[in-house]
Order: structure tokens, then sequence, then C-alpha cells
């Protein structure tokens, strides 16, 4: 069953090619280079006895004559209960010094895609207590959501802060091209913040083979989708995705397929949404809730690879310089619980808040070009200021009902009831006294 | 399930969901589909492209496990649809798989090579012949009817045969199945017998009618900005393209919701799933207005998400508009959403790519435009044999990346649609709903129906609007001069202007989806709020100072914005207008 091949014909990138019969799509092989290294590589194309593998190794100081062996069977990933407290390699393997799991069932990855029929509308808010999100752009479990990231702006640290305050079952990280440095951070605080026994890692950090970035969603993933058919609330934290695409660039250049934009593969919008479409609230079981990274290269929105998960997903957070953006920053799930699960006002108090905010930085701009400030202006300012102070900044840690009430203090401090464009119900009934 | 052609063959390469195949014996048809055995299951394909004796097929499923040698059917017949009563409420696959009796034997996930019948062939209709014995049928001409979700079902003649039948036998009124011999009729001198339902290739036009006509009357889809300002025709085209997160999926679902046609067909091509999953949990809870049925009993779903197989994704758009044009032959008002158009796009540019095709801009494939094309003109009024009309209404979304329009989807979607509904990223961010750009935009239609639309709705109501664009078109002239000169740099009759364009903008292009009132707002109040709007837009203001100006605007805009909120026949509603007519009465002096 298992035949050993001993004759590469070509190695190109990260792909060899051999000549070898009974193979099948997809299915994985183990190799084993002359001077004992091994890697596991999975079949991507086969043609006639030609047949093209990608080594999650990566084909750096790989010989001609190494060993390939099929195994039979696609990629698979261990799952049981003893999975969780535990941190695996990219390629599957542990790397926090403790044995293999053993009596494992495997499951493979990237399966197929749920029944829309089986999934259920999602209805249970998250709170996340920073009011950014809560108010103006609440998570919702079962939703896929990035964050759209310059470089160097503090993800990392919000993903892992979201974490911590939000109640999961269970924590899965998957890291894909992370720094040491952040891997350790992920550890830390969630050692710190007592999630770790209900964590499983997945790292792949920045110095490990490119290859291996293309598994940690779909290792994530399946370990998720097995919890939560189980019946817990996942929340899948992926970070960062951009690393992702990337990887998916390099294999299909040397693939030799036509790039469609900036040499990403005309796949990248399916490639992504199989792994967001994971996302999911079971029909009587649990959930998969996604938060990701998307580093958007030179702050571009436009750049392919945020520009396609936009698509995707079901909104996004836009952090630059250090906040969450209220504008461009979106969840397309929130009236599935706003004003339903949260308050009556927290609708009307959401929009009218980003509306006025969005009038009072045309104000500013206005006054920052030299012309005269109206009266209007000066009731916009003062209010841009409460609003960059009392919402905006990152360390406000406050539950959804008291930011709420804290919108209309802030309202009525600076603006009359005709000026808000509040029904006048909900003003009557929130206005303060 | 695989009625098999006597052509079988072997696979000899696969790559990614295109397969090669080399024919051992028999002949094969461009596009026929084709069934490869993997373990015990059948998957299903189709075929793209054929060299010698090997031909590519793209499979609609996932091609894991697939080796060389394995065996390959070939069926002789091109993806088609099953067309015949009980498709109305359905909830299908891209190749119009029932997703309902697919979930039973397979727990949460769709494993693949499972097919199932998509029309009952168990469940019993009551038949009524309207053809009788004698009478000579053209293809499409109805036999009988019965009734499928209080909507009256035709039983067509065959829609594939050429020249004209003769009814040979018709079985009286009564309860038959699908399956069940109907009618037997004489076609070049054949006896054939038919039943109730019948297949069609997706990827032709069925064009089984007499002629097509000129569309000239409104569709009615109580979006204020899309009624008033850019208007789509019954049987027109439009297409609604927009940046991620815009809210074009928002619209569209408002658009099925509300919009009066007998029949809507929402095909979700390559989008989330999360938002078939709110049409199928919601739409059978809210009641239909014209039948007293819910508005599922008049929706069909080809459901054909993201993560589902690509090629799939590419038949489901035709999947769709082939069912679409089943229902006009009956003589109904149908209308597609297609959500969106541009996955369906990037599915052929994956394949094409894998075709190793010469690609044009982007890497799509150079035959995108003539696609896109064909796509749309699909859609149109037509009359059928017997004088009634039916009509197909194709609304696409496009998602065109970076938001950017320039890119070769919403082109080629511009050339062939007469309706443009861009949506904004700015006006988005500033949560103005629908985020539809009243400058950008437009509509073909409001000059074709301009009879229709100054006889129903107002005499002077073309005038009206375009008098209302002007202002809105000035207001953002004036709105950017201000940004550079400051408030004091334009003149008092400038800032009216501009906040009249506001007032506008504001009050009547923008609607609250999430409101039970303003959500939907029919011709009728349409037409009544828009001639009291329209007279604040046109009245002589004479302020003291800018300041009043801007007062007085606030007050007013807040009292039109809360009328939006209350019925008609409301107290809160006459209320309103009263201070509204008061305010203008008086010239801009008198604050209420």
């Amino acid at each position: 069953m298992f035949k050993e091949y001993t004759r590469i014909n070509n190695i190109i990138g990260d792909i060899i090619e051999l000549e070898a019969q009974g193979v099948s799509y997809r299915e994985l092989a183990a190799i084993t280079n002359s001077n004992g290294d091994t890697s596991l590589a999975q079949v991507i194309k086969i043609e006639e006895d030609k047949v093209s593998l990608q080594v999650f190794a990566g084909a750096k100081g790989m010989s001609n004559r190494a060993s390939v062996r099929f195994l039979g069977h696609p990629m698979q990933v261990p799952y049981s209960q003893d999975i969780l407290g535990r941190i695996f390699s990219g390629s599957g393997e542990p790397i926090d010094g403790k044995p293999p799991i053993e009596g494992a069932q495997e499951n493979e990855i990237g399966g197929p895609s749920v029944n829309p029929i089986k999934r259920i509308v999602p209805r249970n808010f998250i709170e996340t207590r920073i009011p950014m999100i809560d108010i103006f752009n609440p998570l919702v479990e079962s939703q896929k959501l990035p964050i759209f990231s310059t470089p160097g702006e503090p993800y990392n640290d919000l993903l892992a802060r979201i974490a911590l305050q939000a109640h999961a079952d269970v924590v899965i990280l998957g890291g894909i091209g992370l720094k040491f440095d952040e891997y350790i951070g992920f550890r830390r605080k969630f050692e710190e913040g007592g999630v770790m026994d209900r964590t499983v890692m997945f790292v792949h950090t920045a110095a490990d083979p490119v290859v291996e970035r293309l598994l940690v969603p779909d290792m994530a993933l399946a370990v998720a989708e097995q919890f939560g058919i189980e019946g817990k609330r996942v929340l899948v934290l992926l970070t960062d995705m951009t690393a992702f695409a990337d990887a998916l660039k390099e294999i299909s250049v040397a693939m030799e397929q036509v790039p469609s934009n900036l040499g990403y593969p005309g796949s990248l919008y399916s490639d992504l949404a199989s792994r967001y479409e994971k996302a999911v609230d079971f029909e009587g079981a649990g959930s998969i809730t996604i938060l990701a990274v998307t580093t958007m290269p030179g702050g571009d929105v436009t750049h392919p690879v945020p520009d396609n998960t936009g698509y995707i997903t079901e909104g996004q957070y836009y952090l630059n310089e250090g906040v969450i953006n209220p504008f461009g920053s979106l969840s397309r799930l929130k009236q599935l619980v706003v004003g339903k699960v949260t308050r009556k006002d927290h609708g009307p108090v959401m929009n009218s808040m980003i509306r006025l905010y969005a009038k009072a930085l045309e104000s500013k701009k206005k006054i920052s070009m030299g012309f005269e400030k109206t009266e209007t202006d000066e009731k916009y300012l003062r209010y841009a200021e409460l609003f960059e102070s009392r919402f905006m900044d990152l360390k406000m840690d406050i539950p959804l009902n008291d930011a709420l009430d804290l919108g209309w203090k802030t309202m009525a401090e600076c603006f009359k009831q005709s000026e808000v464009g509040i029904k006048k119900d909900i003003i009557d009934a929130y206005w303060p006294k | 399930m695989i009625d098999s052609s006597s052509t079988i063959g072997h696979v000899v390469g696969i790559n990614g969901n295109m397969i090669i195949v080399e024919i051992d014996e028999g002949s094969v048809v461009q596009n026929e589909v084709a069934f490869v055995t993997v373990d015990d299951m059948n998957l299903k394909s189709e075929v793209i492209k054929v060299v010698g004796k090997r031909c590519y097929l793209q499979v609609f499923e996932d091609t894991t496990g697939i080796s060389v040698g394995m065996k390959v059917n070939f069926t002789g017949n091109m993806l088609a649809v099953e067309i015949g009563p009980g498709l109305l409420g359905g909830i299908y696959d891209g190749l119009q798989n029932p997703l309902g009796l697919l979930e039973n034997k397979q727990g949460f996930f769709l494993q693949r090579g499972q097919y199932k019948d998509a029309l009952s062939r168990e469940k019993i209709w009551k038949f009524m012949p309207v053809a009788k014995v004698g009478d000579k049928l053209n293809a499409g001409e109805w036999l009988g009817e019965v009734e499928e979700n209080f909507i009256t079902h035709r039983i067509l003649a065959p829609l594939g045969m050429h020249g004209r039948a003769t009814v040979k036998e018709i079985v009286p009124e009564g309860d038959y199945k699908i399956t069940d011999i109907i009618a037997k009729i004489e076609i070049n001198g054949k006896i054939v017998p038919l039943t109730m339902f019948q297949e069609w290739p997706v990827k032709k036009a069925m064009k089984a009618y007499r002629e097509r006509i000129y569309p000239e009357e409104l569709l009615i889809t109580k979006q204020r900005i899309v009624d008033s300002m850019f208007p789509v025709a019954r049987g027109g085209t439009a297409c609604i393209p927009g940046p991620f997160g815009a809210g074009k999926t928002v619209l569209q679902h408002l658009l099925s919701k509300y919009s009066s046609v007998d029949i809507v067909i929402v095909v979700a091509c390559g989008e989330r799933a999360g938002e078939v999953v709110e049409l199928i949990h919601e739409f059978p809870e809210i009641k239909d207005p014209k039948t007293g049925g819910s508005l599922m009993d008049r929706t069909i779903i080809i459901c054909n998400t993201s993560s589902m197989p690509v090629a799939a994704r590419e038949a489901s758009v035709y999947t769709g508009i082939a069912l679409a044009e089943y229902y006009r032959q009956m003589g109904l008002d149908v209308l597609v959403l297609a959500d969106s158009t541009s996955r369906w796009a990037q599915a052929m540019r994956e394949m094409s790519g894998r075709l190793e095709e010469i690609p044009g801009e982007e890497a799509f494939p150079a035959y995108l435009e003539s696609r896109i094309a064909g796509l749309y003109e699909r859609a149109g009024l037509v009359t059928l044999h017997n004088g009634e009309k039916g009509a197909v209404t194709l609304i696409g979304t496009v998602s065109p990346a970076g938001g950017n329009f320039e890119e070769p989807v919403t082109q080629a979607t511009l050339k062939v649609v007469g309706a443009f509904l861009g949506l904004s990223r700015k006006r988005s961010d500033e949560r103005k709903f629908p985020a539809i750009d009243p400058l950008d935009s437009y509509s073909l239609y409001i000059n074709q129906m301009e009879d229709s639309l100054n006889r129903d709705l107002d005499k002077d109501w073309t005038s009206m609007i375009n008098r209302a664009r002007d202002i809105l078109k000035i207001g953002s002239e004036v709105g950017k001069m201000m940004t550079v000169v400051g408030e004091e740099g334009i003149s008092l009759d400038d800032l009216i202007l501009y906040l009249k364009s506001e007032l506008l903008d504001f009050t009547y292009l923008q609607q609250n989806a999430f409101d039970d009132i303003d959500c939907a707002a029919d011709v009728e109040r349409q037409v009544s709020d828009f001639k009291l709007l329209f007279r604040a837009l046109t009245s002589d203001f004479s302020f003291e100072t800018k300041p009043d100006a801007r007062t007085f605007f606030t007050a007013l805009q807040d009292k039109f914005y809360q009328k939006n909120y209350y019925t008609t026949d409301s107290s809160e509603f006459s209320k309103l207008v009263g201070e509204i007519e008061e305010s203008l009465a008086s010239g801009g002096s008198h604050l209420v």
C-alpha cells in the first residue's frame, strides 16, 4: 500500500514533482530527505503519472533522491478532550514539550460546508466591554469578523483582550506568521487570564516554513468544528490572515497560475471564504465565532486581501492610530441583537452618535482650514472631544448599558432634542432629565 | 440517478476542481453532464472543453480523493433544471438540489455526491385542464393549471418542441402526481405523452413567447430613492455595485421583501450562508399582503454560498434565471435578485485559469462581457402566444474589487443594464441608508417610462423629480464650496439651496430599513410625501441671517423626518403635516 518513491523530477519553490501511480488528489505524503529531515506534503495536481506536491516544511535543502511515501488519506488533525490547554505547530506537532495526544480521533481538515438550513440565525450578543464595539458594532455569537489594522497597531492585544472578556467555552488560537514574542504574549495573557485550560493553540511563527501557514486556519477550524458539534461555544482567533494569503500567493505563483491582482490567485476570495464560512451557529448544538486579524499592507483597504476579506466577513473593525475607527467599522449582524437583545434605545443611540460625530469632523476640518467658528460648530467640537475621550479611547472598559447612558448624557450636554435625529418616543423615554 | 449515454471515460489528470478525462468509447457533447465515480460516490461534473480524445470537466464538488484511472460516465444531457409545480418556497443549491431533503441523511454538513429530485414525486396536485383535444399548441402554451401557493401554475406544452403540436388526449380535472401522464400530443406525426414537469437546460434562454416588448411600467420596490429617483421597469434590468459593507445585501433583501411582483427568485451566489439563513427564517413569518400567504410562498431561494464548490456557483445564476423564465411563461411577473454577479464572474475566472486560457483584464476571461450581456438579456417583458404578458426583472449586485467601479465586471454590467444604483462608501460610513449615491446613479427607465409615470403617479411627476435632482446637484456643489470657502464665503441663497438638498436627502432619499413603517413606502405615500417635500424645496424663504436659516431648516427637517415613522391615517402624522404646512406658509419667518 505505502509504496515509496525515491526519484523527484522537479523542485520548484516548495513544490516537488515526481512520477507515481495510484495517488489521489489532496492525498498526504511523508517525505524523508537524504539527510534524515522529515516533512509532510500534500498532492495539489495530478497529470497522468506526474504528481505535484507542496512540501509543508519547504523544499529548501531537498534532495531529488528524498523518499516520498504516500499515506492514503488527506491531512488530518487529532481531536479529543485532552487537546485543551495544548499548543501545536503549524504542521500539527505538539510544541509545548508534552507528549502527543493519545487515542485521539483523527479528523480531515477543510471538510465540507455546513448545510445552510442547518444554521440558525445568530442571536446572542457578546459583550466585550469596549464601547466602540459594544455600542457601535456589537459582536454576535457565530459572527466572522476581522480586525483591519495598519501594521504596528496593537491588534494582538485587542484580540487577546476580547478573548479574555468574551466568556467563550473554548478558545482556539491560530497563529499565522506570528512573531515569537507575540506568541509568548498570547500564551502569558491566556495563562494569567485563566483561559489557557480551555484553549488550543496552533502556532506558526514567522521563522517556520511558509507552506505550514496554509494549514493553520484549517486545523484550528477543524478542531473548532468538533467542539461546536459537541455543543461548545467556540471562539477562534486567526492572526494574521494576510500572512495566510501571502502563502497562497507563493504557492500559486510556483504553480504558474495566472495571477488576478497583485500576484494573488483568482481563487483568493473562495480560499478565504471557505475558511471564514466555518463560523456557524449549529441548530441544537454549539457555535463557532471567528475573530481574525488582517493587516493592511501600506494601510490600504483596497489591497486584495482586506478587500476580499471585507466582502466575505460580517463586518470589520478598523484599527488605526490606536483606536477603533467609527467609520468603516461595521458589524453586519448588529441588527440581530441591537434593540432586540439589548436596550430599545441602542439602535437610535448608535446611529445618531456616529452621524453627529461625522458632522463634528466636518466642522473640525472647516475650522482647521481657518474658517469662522459658528455656534453650531462650537457644539460639534465639544461633542467630538467628549466622544473621543468617552468612547473611542481603547482603555474604556464598561458594560454596554453604562456606555449607552453615557451616550445620552454626552448628546444632552451638547445638543437639543430636535438636533439629534431620534424618534420622539425614544427621546421621551431616555433623554436625561 | 445516472441516466447514462453509452459514453465512458477515465480520469487522467486532476487540477483543483477541474479534471481531465480520456474517452474510452462513444461520443462527447460540449457542456454535457458526466459523473466521476469516487469510492461509492458519483460526483456531478460538466464538460467544458474537448481536445481530441480528451475532455476537460469542471466538477461541481470537492475533488479530494479522485485519482487517475477512475471511471467517468457521460449522460449526453446538458445541465438542466426540473420545472413544474412545487418549486415555490423551495430552497435549492446551485444545481437545484433541495437543501431540505439533504439534511436528514447528512447531519450538519453537505456531503458530496448526493443529488435529489428538485420536485416532489409524491405530492398530489389538483390538475384542471385548459386545452382541449384537437387544440393546436405552440411550445410553452398552456395545457392546464394547478394551484401552487396562491398562484395559478400553468402546465406548459413542452418548451423545447419545434413547430405546433395537436392535443390528442387530456385527462379530466382531478388529483395527479407530477409523474402522471396528463396529456398526449402529436408532434411531427409522433405521439408524445406529457407529465406536469419537464427539464430545461439552464444555459439556454427560454423563448417560447410571441415577442419581447418595450418595458414602460414601474416596478414598485417601496424604496423611495429607487422608485422615485432611479426607477426600475417591470421586465428591466438594474445593477447594484458597491464596496463591501455598503449595504448591497440589505438592499437586496428589502427588494425581495417589498417589491410588488408575483414571484421572487433570490440567487445567493458565492455570498455568506448567514444571509440566506436570515431569509429562510424570516420569510415564512412575513405575510404577503397580496396573497395572504407568507413571503416564502412566493419565493424560491437558490443558495450556493461562498464555501460551496465554485463550479456550482457558476451554474447557480443560470438555474435562477431559468426558473424565472419558466414562471414568466405563465404570464407572471418575476423578480430575480442575483447576489453577487461578481462571484459568478470569479467562478468563470477560476475555471478559465485552470483551462489555461489567455486572460483578459484582471485575469477575467475574454468572454466575460458576452456572458454578462447574455445573462441580463434573458430578463424582459414578453407577450405570450395567448396574448398574456409576463416579465422577468433582473437586479444583480456587483462587488467591485477595492470598491472601484472601473473594474471589468462593473463596466461590462453597466453596458447592458437599464438602471445603475451605485452604492457609496462615504454614504454608508455616514449611516445613510440606502447608500445609493444620488448623484452618480442613473436610470434610463425614467425617460422610457415618462408617459406611464406622469399618468399613474402625478401629471408633473418626472419634471418634479428632475427638479429635485437639480437641487441635489446644486446643493452638493454648494456643500463642496463651503469646505473651501466656509459658510461665510457663500451667499444666503446658496445656503438655503444647500439646506434644501440636505432636507431632501435626509428625509426622503434615506429610509430606515429597521423601522416597521419607514422600511417600505407604498407608491401613493411616496407621491403625497414627495409633493409636500417638493413644496418645501421650491418655496421662497426669506431669512435675516444664516443661523436663522439653519435653525428653521433643522426644525423643518425634524418634522419631515418624524413624519416618516407614522402611518398617514395617524393623528401624529396629521399634526406634523399641519406644522410643516404652517412653517412653509410663513416663508421662514415662523419657527414651529
